[in-house]
């Protein structure tokens, strides 16, 4: 089986994530050798997973830690 | 079992008898068992309400709701994905009152996965990258570029970039939190990362390192 740059394409975010069998890894990796589009593609989603994920993409409100276990102390005197 | 499988079952043995001990009335205890989701409850209600301060007051909420039914936790998912679901139900119980949440159209044509298809899923296509490295978020506002462009995904794609690859919860308890299938899960945050993929490639290309940028010449051409 042959398969081109769509089918590639297709199957991105679950060869990132190690879902695709044995039979259809070994040919989006041969794809994957000769297709420097398909490489770049898969290199930038993988980029992007990885930075999304970065606790720093969304800050948390100083003091917000505080205010919270604060409230919650006064639940778990009273409650 | 595997190693990951073991260890998994100890934190859930663990976090079980944590919660019988708080139920016992060592309530002190409750602090140490939400640390681990404080950060992901506020996450989750700050891109469902958009509102840093709205997230904030919606979390306490959530946590004082978890506090009051801390009984009813089955043990048979973990306890973060039980956690997440609660302040999920928060967080659109918030938006139906405010009704700003823009609801689905009831009838849209599903494709060959029985998923919506709301966009164009095809990556942006380029012949060479780069890593961009994770010291990059250094600089706060790449940070705020990507947040921006989770925050303008589609509400159904975002659900699922956030408890998959924020929260980094597995395919079944996505599934379970979002009340869909594994299946819609994977083919939901396929779109989701093409569509980031293609909104960030360019705003990445600018945070390039810099060995990476001093191989170009002006205009952009290699030399």
């Amino acid at each position: 089986m042959k398969i081109d740059c769509r089918h590639v394409w297709d199957h991105i975010s679950a060869y990132i994530d190690g879902d695709v069998d044995a039979d259809l890894r070994a040919e989006i990796d041969r794809h994957l050798e000769h297709c420097e589009i398909c490489s770049a593609v898969m290199d930038s989603t993988r980029n992007v997973v990885v930075l999304i994920a970065d606790d720093r993409v969304f800050e948390i409100p100083s003091g917000y830690g505080e205010r919270l276990h604060r409230r919650l102390d006064i639940l778990l005197e009273t409650g | 079992m595997t190693d990951s499988g073991n260890s998994e079952a100890v934190s859930r043995e663990a976090t079980a008898l944590t919660i019988a001990r708080i139920l016992g009335g060592e309530k002190q205890l409750f602090h140490a068992l939400i640390r681990p989701v404080e950060r992901a409850v506020f996450v989750m209600l700050f891109l469902l309400l958009r509102s840093e301060s709205d997230a904030e007051d919606a979390a306490q909420e959530t946590f004082i709701k978890i506090y009051r039914n801390l009984q009813s936790f089955r043990g048979d998912s973990r306890f973060s994905t039980w956690a997440l679901s609660i302040a999920r139900n928060e967080g659109l119980a918030i938006l139906r009152k405010r009704s700003t949440r823009p609801e689905e159209p009831l009838e849209q044509s599903l494709d060959e996965f029985g998923e919506v298809r709301t966009g164009d899923f095809t990556p942006a296509l380029l012949t060479d990258w780069r890593e961009v490295p994770l010291e990059a978020l250094e600089r706060k506002e790449l940070g705020q570029r990507i947040c921006e462009a989770i925050l303008n995904l589609p509400p159904m794609y975002r659900d699922v970039v956030q408890l998959r690859d924020i929260d980094e919860l597995d395919v079944q308890e996505t599934a379970q939190v979002l009340g869909i299938t594994a299946g819609s899960v994977k083919v939901r945050l396929h779109r989701a990362r093409t569509m980031l993929q293609k909104e960030l490639v360019p705003v990445l290309k600018a945070y390039l390192p810099s060995s990476a940028r001093a191989r170009r010449g002006l205009f952009g051409r290699r030399v």
